[in-house]
């Protein structure tokens, strides 16, 4: 950690940002954008995340390790996710996972 | 012996237990890990002796289920992923850099304690009905429909887990901010690359398989639906998330054991490692390609036929890094002068067998091959001879290696030597003929076959009586050792690593005055302080070097 | 712990122990990422299966108390910063204010997630026996506007139509929200008994200019934790607010 010290000015900056994109976020979800919606909340949340880490955490400040230790827990996120996805959005339309109807086997 | 080191420091069970010398802390997980080896090697045993005969008259088949899965939780779990880096790692890597301790030793000592409490909820469970799931806790037979003690052994994982990333995350703070002045990275000992790549592993992967258990666990307790088909679960996201750490796992298991042996050889070849940044890059390699290859393991259970392609691909490229590391070795010893001291035996073993086992599992990598032997003994005879042929000789070797520099004393040379024969040939007889019995067509965790495969059956408890032995007469004589051997120096093979510049065994503050580091590694050559005389024929020349 | 200044036995310098602790808890935090990543993952799986009821299952959570929480957070990530640069600049008695105010604002939301969790065993969304994303519906509660419960009774309706298995897929929804919800409240309940301990040593004037490692190391912790929910609110309480 830097010896570095943020100003509260900075600070404040920042938390009016992530207000905003709060505020954005939230009156967003309520246009429909089709399927652009889960992207305007994933871009927001993700620039939201990132103000944090990078003033709140002191991360701009830090030591090019510390960024690095970032990146990757970030990028093996993403791994995870991807190849998964890789499986799931290849399978044959028809074996979905939706099972048919079976709620009338349900309610024991 | 006159002087004071770190085991006689300080007396009594609570300087032990409370301990925060990080070779003590070793010591304990030494202990704690050959119990659990025990366990895992009495379910083993049962499971040959059952085998013996094609209709098995040991055990009943529910009962089987339970052994071979016992065995598997316990040795994957509680031996074979802690063993070196909490044994030798912990002991050793402080004094490989030129540390007094790790970064934290209390947590160090925590880790010890949070792997004793898991594995009191194993144990727990194991006597409470024991787990009839597989290792591999597939849902919805673990979620839903096994009515073993399913739930204990989840949280003793689980917690076991956290144990796990602990140590890696000690290690890898440990080897960025604690080396010695001029220990830059390209000088450390190999033996920390792998350990660093290893807890790489351990701090990603682990999280992964603890919030899969506990969501299994979940679903077992309070009926929820992920896995569950009938409420619109899938049971091969399970399988994904299982195994997004469970390879990884394996990785975990290797790598240490490689970098035990990147130690032996250029020691007992007296010349230094053939591309020594080859190495310390495949270690990491093996750590990141290691993440993307888990796929490989649910080819037949229901995944789409491109991601099993991706992941077919994706695992030939990951053998890539560790047939650098066998290549490497191998024109380390060129030129060298061989003594085949034990642990050299060991590292020979390690090398043929890590080569048959990393082969086979290219067979299983194959998509068209897959489908024929996946689930049968092919697959168990390749990931032996990785764990027990790789991973385990490389530990047994590893102790061997640095147990004059742990205890300050010599084991006896000749039947140590025998040892690792009698553990090299009971190994393949065990094993091999599993291979054939794979290919042949029998499964795996079947508690009965056909007849025709009970000569191969037999030979292979046969051999398993005769690997009992070859891991009974070590846990003997390094017992007997520590009382009755011979008094070892500060460095009697010779090496070249830094822990061999202290006393053996090593004052608690591992070096009285911290060391300066201006050589490079496995330099045997411009190290006059190593004894080793200018006339003898072990000085390879310079060339063969990185 | 620490004490101001003391050097402990393994370490060489005082920087190098800062240094050390920060990379520890950096190197945590990852674990942690993978962590709550695995339950993102079962997240995005099924919500890509069951659209419809992840969209009907959000639209029965609190948007306002959901937002509300967020700003909270926020809030209080704010008054850690604060808290960690009023120890860099020598404010021993700021330390403690913005310290007992993150405390706050963190007890704050606590609050208002046991008031939501309450609202769910009412309406029966509780994965389990009594799961019936048509009771609430069915069965109004004081408080209740009655208009807008008649729109939820449609859209429930709805949604039955389009995936007779709501209820069961509906239960993987809530298992998700409280699972990622709860893994995230015993986080910050968690940080709660770290700022608890901050806090005691703060009046114990312990973090100066050349100290205050644990309070930035907590800090990090928190500001994590904060994190997390800013992609558990839209995740969860967002999904086809627009129908």
């Amino acid at each position: 950690m830097s010896e570095h010290i943020v100003s509260p000015k900075i600070y404040l900056v920042i938390f009016a940002s992530l207000m905003l994109g709060t505020g954005i976020t939230v009156w967003a979800a309520f246009r429909d954008v089709g399927k652009f919606n889960i992207v305007i909340a994933l871009v927001i949340a993700t620039i939201k995340a990132t103000l944090v880490v990078l003033f709140f955490m002191h991360a701009r400040y830090s030591p090019r390790r510390t960024q690095m230790v970032i990146v990757c827990s970030v990028f093996w996120l993403a791994i995870m996710l991807a190849l998964t996805l890789t499986d799931y959005d290849t399978r044959p339309r028809d074996s979905r996972l939706a099972p048919p109807a079976i709620s009338h086997l349900l309610r024991a | 012996m006159p002087h004071e080191d770190y085991l006689n420091a300080r007396y009594g069970i609570r300087s032990w237990l409370l301990t925060t010398d990080h070779k003590r802390i070793a010591l304990l997980w030494l202990g704690s890990v050959t119990v659990f080896f025990f366990i895992g090697g009495l379910f083993a045993t049962m499971i040959r002796i059952h085998l013996l005969t094609p209709t098995g008259y040991l055990v009943t088949p529910e009962t089987y289920n339970k052994l071979f899965t016992m065995h598997g939780v316990a040795m994957i779990f509680f031996f074979l992923i802690p063993s070196i880096p909490a044994v030798l790692g912990n002991f050793l890597i402080p004094l490989m850099i030129g540390a007094k301790d790790l970064a934290f030793p209390k947590i160090n000592l925590l880790s010890w304690y949070i792997y004793m409490l898991g594995g009191c909820f194993v144990l727990y469970s194991f006597a409470t009905g024991g787990l009839d799931t597989g290792w591999t806790f597939y849902t919805p037979l673990s979620s839903i429909y096994s009515n073993s003690a399913v739930t204990p052994a989840v949280i003793g994982i689980f917690i076991n887990g956290f144990s796990s990333i602990l140590t890696g995350l000690n290690f890898i703070v440990t080897i960025h901010t604690m080396r010695a002045p001029g220990m830059t990275w390209f000088r450390l000992p190999l033996f920390v690359w792998a350990h660093y790549a290893t807890s790489l592993v351990m701090i990603l992967g682990t999280p992964v398989i603890a919030i899969t258990l506990l969501l299994a666990g979940l679903e077992r307790m309070f009926h929820l639906g992920f896995f569950n088909p009938a409420l619109g679960g899938d049971p091969i996201l399970f399988q994904h998330l299982f195994w997004f750490y469970s390879h990884p796992a394996v990785y975990i298991m290797i790598l240490p054991a490689m970098g035990v042996i990147s130690e032996i050889i250029p020691t007992f070849a007296r010349k230094p490692i053939f591309g020594y940044s080859f190495i310390a890059g495949s270690s990491i390699a093996i750590a990141v390609i290691g993440f993307l290859v888990w796929a490989h393991h649910m080819f037949v259970t229901g995944e789409s036929v491109y991601a099993a392609l991706t992941f077919s691909f994706l695992s030939y490229l990951v053998a890539i890094p560790s047939a650098v590391k066998v290549f490497n070795w191998t024109s380390t010893l060129y030129k060298g002068s061989i003594s085949w001291d034990t642990p050299m035996i060991y590292a020979f073993g390690f090398i043929g067998l890590f080569l048959i086992g990393g082969l086979t599992g290219l067979f299983l990598a194959c998509l068209g091959l897959d489908i024929h032997i996946h689930d049968t003994y092919f697959v168990v005879a390749h990931f032996h001879y990785i764990m027990v042929g790789g991973a385990v000789m490389g530990y047994v070797g590893g102790l061997h290696f640095w147990w004059p520099k742990i205890t300050g004393r010599l084991y006896p040379e000749a039947l140590a030597r025998t040892a690792a024969i009698t553990l090299f040939v009971g190994f393949n007889l065990t094993f091999f003929p599993q291979f054939i019995l794979g290919y042949l067509g029998m499964p795996r965790r079947y508690h009965t076959y056909p007849p025709e495969f009970q000569v191969l059956n037999v030979l292979s408890t046969a051999g398993a009586s005769i690997l009992a032995l070859g891991y009974l007469l070590p846990m003997l004589y390094l017992t007997w050792s520590m009382r009755y051997g011979k008094v070892a120096g500060q460095n009697p093979w010779p090496a070249t690593g830094l822990e061999w510049k202290t006393d053996s065994p090593p004052p608690t503050e591992n070096f009285d005055v911290t060391p300066e580091v201006t050589w490079e590694p496995y330099d045997f050559k411009n190290r006059p302080d190593l004894g080793l005389t200018a006339g003898a024929p072990s000085l390879a020349p310079a060339h063969g070097d990185d | 712990m620490h004490r101001t200044g003391e050097l402990y036995g393994q370490f060489e310098t005082l920087e190098q122990q800062k240094e050390t602790a920060a990379l520890g808890m950096w190197v945590f935090l990852v674990t942690e990422v993978l962590f709550f990543g695995g339950m993102f993952l079962t997240y995005t799986i099924n919500r890509r299966a069951f659209s419809t009821a992840f969209g009907i299952g959000s639209n029965t959570l609190d948007i306002k108390l959901g937002a509300g929480n967020t700003v909270v957070l926020i809030m209080s990530s704010l008054t850690m910063a604060m808290a960690v640069w009023s120890a860099q600049v020598g404010k021993k008695k700021l330390v403690s204010i913005f310290l007992i105010a993150t405390l706050g604002l963190g007890t704050v939301f606590l609050g208002v997630k046991a008031v939501e969790y309450k609202q769910k065993f009412d309406h029966h969304l509780v994965p389990g026996r009594s799961f019936d994303m048509k009771y609430h519906p069915a069965h109004p509660m004081p408080g209740d506007d009655l208009e807008e419960l008649d729109k939820e009774k449609q859209e429930v309706d709805k949604a039955f139509a389009v995936d007779p298995d709501i209820n069961a897929h509906g239960q993987l929804y809530f298992s998700l929200y409280f699972g990622m919800t709860g893994l995230h409240a015993l986080h910050m309940i968690i940080g709660a008994g770290l700022l608890l301990w901050l806090i005691k040593a703060s009046f114990a004037g312990r973090f100066t200019p050349q100290y205050n490692t644990p309070v930035e190391v907590v800090g990090l912790y928190w500001h994590f934790v904060d994190i997390v929910w800013i992609y558990l609110f839209p995740l969860l309480y967002l999904i086809d607010r627009h129908r």
